[in-house]
């Protein structure tokens, strides 16, 4: 009588067995070395969380000004709008009616903003 | 066990051992150095981690770029005032058994900027070295010297006893006082439990 064909699962269950040990063993003969050998020396410098030489300061919550949105909507209009209008200009011969209104709605929007931008006066130099 | 014994065990092909030397013989091959450098001597430091001069024939090529998983620190290089509290900072957080090689003149000494107002005159004012190594900067040979007198001294340690060392004690500190950076200098300027001034003696 072979018990391996009677119960195909019991392969498993040594194997599972097997890998819980490996794992187990040396945890606990480490911690068993551990309490008869090394004691445990915790303190406030090992416990902290921070580990570079610095402690850490001030708040994670960093507020930002409001303005800056201006200047990111300037960095669209200047940037990004330019990066968009290369490839269209190179592809302009071949563009579908759709892309093209498109294209000139995204402008309109960007325009507005540079239109509303100057008259905020952020354009001035100071 | 009797020496004799031993040795003639050895000869009939019988290795013995004790739980210390394996302990001992674990640790001293298995050695990872903390990433950190502070000044010329860190470059000597690298080069004696890649292909030519090979650290890692000794077991210590993996430098742990975190204190929690490191047991040695190279003190490579000038200690600056600013600096020495992070330094010391970062010995507390390693976790024990920790050794430290102060690494070049500016480390044990503060080298040539010995009298910068903003130099620290040796690491050794603050935590425990084990081995200092002279030269400015050391040839990697000196650092692998160095390590090789680190891992003897670490050989040689007891496991129980009067002379275990100092992570084995329970009464032993693990964490040495950070200073701080002052108005005129660090505060305390010394730890009197690791470092005293040289005793001048007069003659005549």
């Amino acid at each position: 009588m072979n018990t391996v064909e009677d119960s195909p699962y019991l392969l498993v269950g040594v194997f599972s067995v097997a890998a819980a040990l490996f794992a187990l063993v040396p945890l606990g003969m480490a911690g068993l070395w551990a309490r008869k050998f090394s004691p445990a020396k915790p303190g406030p410098d090992k416990n902290a969380t921070y580990e570079c030489g610095l402690e850490p300061r001030g708040d994670a919550w960093v507020r930002f000004k409001s303005e800056y949105y201006l200047y990111a909507i300037l960095f669209l209009i200047f940037d990004v709008e330019t990066i968009f209008l290369l490839p269209f200009a190179v592809a302009f011969g071949g563009l579908p009616a759709g892309a093209f209104v498109a294209m000139m709605i995204f402008l309109l929007l960007l325009a507005e903003g540079l239109i509303w931008a100057w008259q905020k006066g952020v354009l001035r130099w100071v | 066990m009797d020496e004799g014994l031993r040795s003639e065990l050895s000869k009939q092909g019988i290795f013995t051992t004790t739980l210390e030397e394996l302990y001992n013989w674990g640790r001293k091959n298995s050695v990872w150095p903390l990433q950190f450098g502070l000044a010329c001597c860190a470059i000597e430091m690298i080069a004696s981690t890649m292909a030519r001069y090979d650290l890692a024939r000794f077991g210590a090529e993996v430098f742990r770029p975190s204190p929690r998983q490191a047991d040695l620190m190279i003190v490579a290089g000038t200690v600056t005032k600013k600096m020495a509290p992070q330094v010391v900072r970062l010995y507390n957080q390693m976790a024990e058994p920790k050794y430290v090689i102060a690494m070049g003149a500016c480390a044990i000494s503060g080298g040539p900027f010995k009298q910068g107002y903003n130099v620290l005159k040796g690491i050794d004012r603050y935590i425990p070295v084990d081995v200092h190594i002279p030269g400015c900067p050391p040839r990697p040979e000196a650092l692998i010297h160095a390590f090789m007198t680190l891992q003897k001294q670490i050989a040689g340690q007891k496991l129980g006893g009067d002379g275990r060392p100092r992570h084995l004690d329970p009464h032993a500190p693990s964490e040495f006082p950070v200073p701080q950076f002052g108005q005129h200098d660090l505060v305390p300027p010394k730890n009197p439990d690791v470092w005293q001034p040289p005793l001048l003696m007069r003659e005549g």
